[in-house]
């Protein structure tokens, strides 16, 4: 019998615990993927953030830390300056990246940091039980903006991959979705770049994933894929933010 | 010898903690126990700064000294403050050239060097302070008595050690104020 | 010959020679020297020295490359080390080896800059949130300063906890003479547990604190309470001066334990019989000296520099059956030899 589909080899038996729809999962398999076709995994080291995805360090065959929420891509700058061979990830979600992490992303980021960083932005805290994350667009409803995100109380959405491409350490700055199969291949095209710009020592890279979370947002997987399409795509567009060919490391 | 307590005091920029650093040097050369305590913070940026010597043949206790057998003093806010600290039959060095006011106190052995007017004559911009440990060493800590523990030549040596070899020549500079401060 | 150096930047050459080429921090009085001095140093040595955004990102960097098997530090002053609690914390809950300096300065609060002995409750009770202990190690010289640095090391590596060194203003800005060791020779021992990579070579190593289950959690902590017994019972430091007739016997570590050593000499000149228990190491607590100075003496004296904070180990370690009496100036202010000698005649 011909194998035409396989889990990623950097992916371990473990059972996932993420819900039913949510789009961790595809993301996970496209980390792996990234680091089996890059030959990688046997030097990779994850560090997992405070969120949903805090026990990926399960999933993932590759050695792992779990970091302190919002510290990630410190920790990662510390296993990045004690090895500089290896290569490091972070897989980090909206709140702990973009509130409670925001001075260690950009940071990092201005450092130019040589670390791949994937960013989940499902636009709300999904760990918790559906509070309002820094991504929550305006109005959107969720358990600590009852009434709508009100921007003159709550202020708005952080855009990240904007905000970021502003500074000079930033090799890449991409967003990307997994809302459908072609979305899915620019992902996957996105991710394994963002770790071969480290391979070439490029510099800081980050791809961020517009994700879905049904369980929170209180939406079955298929109407969670369409509210993504009507909220999140126009306020935060798809695209490459930035790309620096060369690198920033001189 | 008997333990010895110097304070070096006055702004911050005439030198103090340069001065405190070569004496304690001397007594690190002459096998003594030292330490060297600045004081630190905003002060250091222009307003009274002082630094602790202590040179003894015993493990040095609290570092800070708090009455000194030994003041040199450099500014007249600085005199103020700690005059009425030394140890009875003490030794003051003064820089009379900035502090016109005399000591009171008659228990005390006062040296009035006009220091930064002598610096200033001799081209010696910036080094009243070596003036007064020329003076220092010459009056104290290599004369005969119970406080001394150096000679002249382990002065030299410990300026040598405090001069960075980029500053090298800065060095001659040094001598000729230790040894206006002698003949002070 | 010995060389004439600040505490700070003794502490930091101290740590490169143990080995260590990873400091990560942030400016703060009165410690700045040691990270000016890292600044200088490491990059000629090919180690890495980098200024954090702040001492919250500092710490996690160390926890980072400590995660990745190498030595690694930081150092501050009070309020950083508030802010470094989340990680050491996390790095005690990771089983990671760290050291973390602390040139303690006045509190609460931003406080003052002058030294102070105020974080003794915070380093040996209280670094950060959950059931754990750091060891924390007290210098009173320069000199002792670079020994317990490759002291602190090999403690953390030995029993897979962060160390810290509790120093003070005081200490870290005054210059002694000192002897530096040799510069270690081999990078030590491999690290079985790290993440750095497995190369196929072996299942992934998962650096973590994080246990949902409650009984593993428990069984976690209780291992690691298991080796703080056998710290307590191997690791206790402290130095004993003219301790074993005393009637009075000081306790006093760091700074104030130099304040008290000249206040003892003094009152030994007068004909009264004091002593001196200085506590290197003040987790784990030196118990036992204190229990043997203790057992002849008639009163006791802590000198701290802070409201009292270490008295309350020291009442614990005799279990009260002495008098226990507290000497100390807080907020920066430092006692003087004659005020600890005042109370000595006092108890005597």
């Amino acid at each position: 019998m011909q194998t035409v589909f396989q889990k990623p080899s950097a992916l371990t038996d473990a059972p996932m615990h993420y819900c039913p729809g949510c789009t961790h999962g595809i993301v996970h398999r496209l980390v792996a993927q990234a680091l089996e076709e890059l030959g990688v995994e046997g030097r990779a080291v994850g560090v997992a953030s405070v969120g949903c995805s805090v026990m990926c360090y399960d999933y993932f065959t590759c050695d792992m830390v779990q970091a302190p929420h919002g510290r990630a891509q410190a920790v990662a700058t510390g296993l990045k300056r004690a090895k500089p061979e290896n290569i490091i990830f972070t897989y980090q979600g909206d709140g702990d990246l973009a509130a409670i992490g925001t001075a260690e992303t950009v940071h990092a980021a201005t450092r130019g940091e040589n670390i791949t960083v994937i960013f989940i932005n499902n636009a709300i805290y999904g760990m918790t039980g559906g509070q309002m994350a820094p991504t929550s667009l305006p109005g959107q409803i969720t358990q600590t903006t009852p009434y709508g995100r009100d921007t003159n109380s709550a202020g708005y959405p952080v855009k990240v991959c904007e905000m970021l491409s502003t500074l000079d350490g930033v090799a890449l700055a991409q967003r990307v979705t997994v809302n459908n199969v072609k979305n899915v291949n620019i992902a996957r095209k996105a991710i394994k770049k963002a770790f071969q710009n480290q391979l070439d020592g490029k510099g800081y890279s980050i791809v961020e994933v517009l994700s879905t979370c049904p369980t929170n947002w209180g939406l079955s997987p298929i109407e969670a894929l369409g509210w993504l399409e009507e909220n999140m795509l126009p306020y935060y567009p798809l695209g490459v933010y930035k790309d620096v060919e060369g690198g920033v490391k001189k | 010898m008997k333990d010895l307590n110097i304070l070096f005091a006055g702004f911050g920029g005439q030198g103090v903690l340069f001065a405190g650093k070569v004496a304690a040097y001397a007594g690190l050369i002459e096998n003594k126990e030292i330490s060297w305590l600045p004081s630190y913070g905003p002060e250091m940026r222009g307003g009274t700064a002082n630094c602790s010597v202590c040179i003894s043949d015993n493990p040095i206790g609290s570092p800070l000294v708090t009455n000194p057998n030994v003041l040199v003093v450099m500014n007249l806010p600085s005199l103020d403050k700690f005059i009425d600290t030394v140890e009875p039959g003490g030794t003051v060095i003064i820089d009379s050239a900035l502090i016109h006011k005399k000591v009171e106190r008659t228990d005390l052995n006062v040296h009035y060097v006009p220091s930064s007017s002598l610096a200033e004559e001799n081209g010696l911009k910036g080094l009243s302070n070596m003036i007064l440990v020329g003076k220092l060493f010459h009056e104290v800590c290599a004369a005969p008595g119970d406080y001394q523990f150096s000679t002249p030549e382990t002065l030299d040596q410990a300026l040598q050690k405090c001069i960075p070899p980029r500053k090298a020549g800065m060095l001659d500079f040094n001598r000729k104020a230790i040894s206006l401060g002698a003949q002070a | 010959m010995k060389v004439l150096m600040k505490g700070n930047e003794a502490l930091a050459e101290a740590a490169i020679r143990a080995g260590c080429r990873h400091f990560f921090g942030y400016p703060i009085t009165p410690q700045t020297e040691l990270a000016a001095y890292m600044s200088k140093r490491m990059p000629k040595i090919g180690g890495t020295y980098l200024q954090a955004e702040s001492e919250i990102a500092a710490v996690n960097m160390v926890l980072g490359a400590s995660a990745a098997g190498v030595r690694a530090m930081t150092s501050s002053s009070s309020p950083g080390i508030s802010l470094k609690g989340e990680g050491i914390s996390y790095m005690a809950g990771s089983d990671l080896p760290a050291l973390i300096i602390n040139v303690q300065r006045g509190g609460p609060g931003l406080g003052g800059i002058q030294p102070s002995q105020a974080d003794y409750w915070q380093a040996t009770k209280a670094t950060g949130h959950g059931d754990f202990q750091i060891l924390v190690l007290a210098p009173s010289t320069v000199q002792e300063m670079v020994d317990l640095v490759s002291d602190a090391f090999d403690l953390a590596d030995q029993y897979r906890m962060p160390a810290m060194i509790l120093a003070d203003g005081m200490l870290g800005q005054m210059m002694e003479p000192v002897s530096l060791p040799e510069e270690a020779g081999a990078a030590p021992a491999q690290k079985d547990w790290a993440a750095c990579g497995h190369g196929g070579k072996r299942p992934h190593n998962i650096v973590n604190s994080l246990y949902l289950t409650p009984d593993k959690l428990e069984e976690l902590v209780k291992e690691r309470f298991a080796r703080y017994e056998q710290i307590k019972q191997h690791e206790q430091r402290a130095e004993e001066y003219l301790a074993d007739d005393a009637d009075v016997v000081v306790v006093a570590y760091g700074a104030s334990s130099r304040v008290a050593r000249g206040a003892v000499n003094k009152a030994r000149e007068m004909g009264i019989k004091a002593g001196l228990v200085r506590p290197i190491t003040l987790w784990p607590f030196p118990a036992d000296a204190l229990n043997r100075a203790a057992s002849h003496a008639k009163n006791l004296l802590v000198v701290e520099m802070s409201m009292g904070q270490m008295i309350d180990d020291v009442k614990l370690a005799i279990n009260c059956q002495k008098p226990v009496h507290f000497c100390g100036r807080t907020g920066g202010m430092i006692p003087t030899p004659a005020q600890v000698l005042e109370q000595i005649q006092a108890l005597a």
